[in-house]
């Protein structure tokens, strides 16, 4: 089951990224980070068609990143922030990844420092006796 | 006086940047530090992940040097490699950093070893990429299997 939930995260990830990899998109994203917005005020703000907008918001919205009401006349487009944290939650995938190596570079390095301890005190024997 | 306490590893990832930093203290001067980058023993025995085998085939760390490595289980080998850029004793690794699978992708590596008091030292290895989505995806991706799956996809959904 968990490797299910994985791949599911992974398709997820991948239609989000691909959302993203256009800078209009992205404009798109990080304007509704301010509140909800419409078709018509997003289409004001751009110099491409309605058209091209309305494509745009039907791409972020099937990658789940933005959705829309549907009974409203206004139909406000509303950003899901919940995915966003998606790309926190690999970030912390990473991150937990490397204090893992980082904890073993840690045990090598307090062996390293025992075994100079270890020589200094021969050493000191060495010339004590 | 209690042992000292590590801070855990932190992550820098300004959103829309194609570069993020990775940094770590560690209870052991710039030198030792260093030399548990550059001795193939060593890094061996740390660099790879807990849950995979790890092989490194190539670990040539000095200025023009290279490297190459794999990890996987089974049939699902995933492999690595790169140039080593600049090898600065007990200060500074550039090397490059890219998957096989997705050989389009590099990834600029810059690891500072940073001297703090008592004979400590603070890493700070930034890795900047060609563009904020690669870097994404890079993060994503990890060095493990289960994101090389969701890198795969990606490409596959990039291609069509």
């Amino acid at each position: 089951m968990a490797q299910l939930s994985r791949t599911t995260d992974a398709d997820r990830l991948s239609l989000v990224f691909s959302a993203l990899s256009d800078p209009t998109r992205r404009d798109i994203v990080a304007r509704l980070t301010e509140g909800d917005t419409t078709l018509s005020e997003l289409g004001a703000s751009y110099a491409v068609s309605l058209q091209a907008v309305s494509k745009h918001l039907k791409v972020l919205e099937e990658a789940g990143l933005v959705s829309r009401s549907q009974d409203a006349q206004r139909r406000p487009v509303h950003l899901e922030a919940e995915v966003l944290d998606l790309m926190t939650a690999w970030i912390e995938r990473y991150r937990r990844q490397a204090e893992e190596r980082y904890r073993r570079l840690d045990e090598i390095l307090a062996e390293d420092d025992a075994s100079a301890k270890a020589r200094k005190r021969a050493t000191r024997r060495g010339a004590a006796s | 006086m209690s042992a000292v306490q590590h801070a855990e590893t932190t992550i820098t990832a300004p959103d829309g940047q194609a570069w993020f930093e990775i940094i770590r203290e560690f209870d052991a001067p710039p030198a030792r530090v260093f030399a548990a980058h550059v001795n193939p023993a060593l890094v061996a025995r740390w660099l790879g992940p807990a849950d995979l085998e790890f092989h490194i085939d190539v670990w040539d760390a000095q200025t023009g040097g290279s490297w190459a490595y794999s990890s996987g289980r089974g049939d699902d080998v995933f492999e690595f490699y790169g140039s080593f850029h600049e090898i600065r004793d007990g200060e500074r690794i550039v090397q490059t950093f890219t998957w096989r699978g997705a050989p389009d992708a590099v990834a600029l590596g810059i690891a500072t070893f940073e001297a703090l008091p008592d004979g400590r030292t603070r890493l700070v290895n930034r890795s900047v990429g060609a563009s904020a989505e690669e870097r994404d995806a890079h993060l994503a991706g990890g060095m493990e299997a289960g994101v090389v799956e969701g890198y795969a996809k990606l490409d596959d959904l990039l291609v069509d």
